[in-house]
């Protein structure tokens, strides 16, 4: 998570490191950059096979399975519009968690501050007499101050109390999951004036509240995506462009030099959790009025949104710009899942794939580190 | 309500029997954890993936019991599952030079999705383990059936806990192990491999939270539920702070929120009515509180989730 710091860096033959190859740099680059490559696609390809030797253990078939992520992600008419509107609150999620990775902060608490950016959602979209535009503005402002106070709570915490935020923003979430089940009860929060269901779930959500979409090549997208693709693209210019961004990245290397040049952690990290809070909550926003959650708040609407869209940060080790296609990828494979039911193997092999995928990538940084302490050693002796 | 009631209900729930042995129900998942999580913290990880060790020992017990229905064998299975966790963890981290909290985290979220995933498969039958009373002990007024009428695995805690505090402030290894999570460069200076000590505590973290998930489905639950672990892991990681990186407060801390774990069902079981939520949320709210009074005092190891790496800094 805190891993813009060294040891976790992409090792690649253009670091300083590496200087003392002779040669010109170009095919420097480029050699060194193949057994990388090479190394990533082993692991992955290792991973996934593992997945499969799993799904055939399980009685299934990995075939079978394949083609129906295929088919339910991007094949099937209509599937990859899906899969895209999918992908825009986990890319969203995946940037505010990067806001914080750089400033050195490990925000785990995703999941809770996006259902309640959910549930803020749905509160002022069920309400808000207002013209279209307006209620999902004013609904997605809602959830942005509300998972971003929720989350400023692990912030106060942190910089008044030394409170480590790895372990108050994940146990906040369960608070918040608590609290929107309160609001469940109450017909002035979140439950539906008519409740049919044996469980509480909320009001309907009228279309005024939902998110509108456009039709690309015979898909229906969700106007959310280009959203989410504007805030990884602000996010990403803000934290490489600027100067809040250069002190947010100096704080998360050294907070020791950050603060003798006058960087205030309370302040600077305070904010980028905040930033992250907010992130999760607009997240909630898009994934509440994107329509695949359904058309009403539940107490399981963020279903693990949060959870794989901090996924996706660590997979694309806090790159805004290498988020976009992971949050693709982890979309198609939970738009695929819903295909499975067919090749009778359990939706959840999904999840592992997701988590394999994160744990293959973490494989040749770790080659890379054993190498060079190798080398190190020889060199020394 | 007035206060008085409340007050009433509150001294009604603190002079039943039932209330303590429901605690130290509880209460042992999380005594297992924060045991072992203490010895990694002293050793400099902050080992988040203490949920997944709990998590995978839980649902490989159940394992072990569906096949054999023999308790040893699920309580092997378990301790298995809990150390195949910590292997992952401690050879990524201290060994690769992978980020801890990412490969805690990653292997939290693993974890989760593998275990509902197999359970769904398999759906394991969990055979419990039976309770022992120990006689005369189990007589003391309060807390002697709490503490000796209940299931056998339990009781492996009395033993785990002074063993645990004599291997970490009075042996060699201990004070290598304590000497890595303070200052690993003098560490390493004076001959200590800094990494393989961390590997190590980071296995025993990974053992005894293996006694932690077994507990949970052999001993407490009966059958084993994705949910079920739900954040023990992380209240366990909150109760060693609260114990100020001291074995007897990480304990302590342990029981505490133990209580508040089972206070929601003893409270209800003792004909009182409250919020449902409130009672849910409780145990969290109770952690997250009694951080912000003890997170500041305690000291913890200086070196706590940073990384060795030989060399200049």
């Amino acid at each position: 998570m805190t891993s813009s710091a060294t040891p976790n860096a992409i090792p690649t033959a253009t670091s300083p490191l590496d200087a003392r190859a002779p040669g010109n740099a170009r095919v420097r680059r480029v050699a060194g950059a193949l057994p990388i490559a090479g190394q990533y696609l082993m692991s992955i390809a290792v991973s996934l096979a593992l997945c499969a030797l799993l799904v055939e253990v399980t009685g299934g078939s990995p075939g079978k399975v394949l083609s129906a992520l295929l088919d339910g992600s991007v094949r099937s008419p209509g599937s990859w519009g899906l899969t895209l509107s999918t992908a825009a609150p986990l890319l969203v999620v995946a940037a505010g968690t990067i806001v914080a990775a750089k400033a050195g902060l490990s925000n785990i608490g995703q999941e809770g501050q996006l259902l309640l950016g959910c549930a803020a959602a749905a509160f002022i979209g069920t309400r808000a007499d207002l013209p279209a535009p307006l209620v999902i503005t004013l609904s997605f402002l809602g959830a942005m101050v509300l998972s971003g106070l929720w989350a400023g709570l692990a912030a106060l915490m942190k910089f008044t109390r030394k409170v480590p935020e790895v372990m108050s923003t994940l146990l906040l979430g369960f608070v918040a999951a608590q609290i929107t089940t309160f609001g469940l009860t109450k017909k002035w929060l979140l439950l539906a004036t008519k409740n049919t269901s044996r469980v509480n779930n909320g009001e309907q959500l009228p279309d005024r509240a939902k998110m509108p979409t456009f039709t690309l090549f015979g898909n229906q997208v969700s106007w959310g995506v280009v959203i989410a693709l504007v805030v990884t693209i602000v996010i990403s210019f803000v934290l490489g462009r600027t100067t809040i961004g250069f002190r947010l990245r100096m704080l998360g290397l050294n907070s020791r030099t950050a603060r003798r040049a006058g960087v205030s952690a309370a302040v600077v990290g305070g904010g980028a959790l905040i930033a992250s809070g907010a992130a999760a909550g607009l997240a909630g926003g898009l994934w509440m009025t994107g329509g695949s959650a359904g058309d009403r708040f539940t107490s399981n609407v963020s279903s693990n949104i949060g959870w794989q869209g901090l996924l996706v940060a660590l997979l694309a080790r806090d790159r805004a710009s290498l988020a976009i296609p992971m949050a693709f990828v982890f979309a198609a494979l939970r738009t695929g899942s819903s295909f499975l039911a067919a090749t009778g193997v359990d939706r959840r092999i999904t999840d592992v794939v997701q988590a394999m995928l994160v744990l293959a990538l973490l494989v040749p940084p770790a080659i890379a580190a054993v190498q060079r302490r190798r080398r190190g050693t020889e060199g020394a002796s | 309500m007035s206060m008085i009631a409340f007050g009433g209900s509150i001294l009604d729930v603190l002079s039943s029997n039932s209330t303590y042995s429901s605690t130290m129900r509880f209460a042992a998942t999380l005594v297992f954890a924060a045991t072992g999580e203490w010895i990694a913290e002293r050793a400099g990880t902050m080992n988040i993936s203490l949920e997944a060790m709990i998590l995978t020992a839980a649902f490989t017990s159940a394992l072990g019991s569906d096949l054999t229905g023999n308790v040893w064998v699920a309580l092997l299975f378990g301790l298995a599952g809990g150390f195949l966790v910590a292997l992952i963890q401690g050879v990524m981290s201290h060994r690769f030079g992978a980020n801890q909290f990412v490969v805690g985290l990653t292997l939290n979220v693993l974890a989760v999705g593998l275990t509902a995933f197999i359970a769904a498969e398999v759906n394991p039958v969990v055979k419990r383990a039976g309770t022992i009373r120990i006689p005369l002990l189990a007589r003391i007024p309060l807390v002697g059936e709490a503490l000796f009428a209940q299931s056998w695995i339990l009781y492996f805690l009395y033993p785990l806990i002074p063993f645990a505090w004599w291997a970490v402030y009075r042996t060699r290894w201990g004070l290598d192990l304590r000497c890595a999570g303070e200052n690993p460069q003098a560490a390493d200076v004076s001959g200590i491999d800094v990494n393989k000590r961390r590997r190590q505590a980071v296995y025993v973290c990974g053992l005894c939270a293996g006694f932690a998930g077994t507990y949970l489905t052999i001993g407490q639950v009966g059958s084993f539920g994705a949910d079920g672990v739900s954040g023990r892991g992380f209240i366990a990681l909150a109760a060693v702070i609260f114990g100020g990186w001291v074995l007897k407060g990480a304990v302590g801390g342990a029981v505490v929120f133990g209580f508040f774990l089972a206070f929601g069902s003893v409270f209800q079981a003792l004909g009182y009515q409250a919020n449902p939520q409130v009672l849910g949320a409780l145990p969290y709210v109770m952690a997250i509180a009694t951080m912000i009074l003890f997170a500041r005092r305690g000291r913890q190891p200086a070196a706590l989730g940073r990384p060795f790496v030989r060399g200049l800094t």
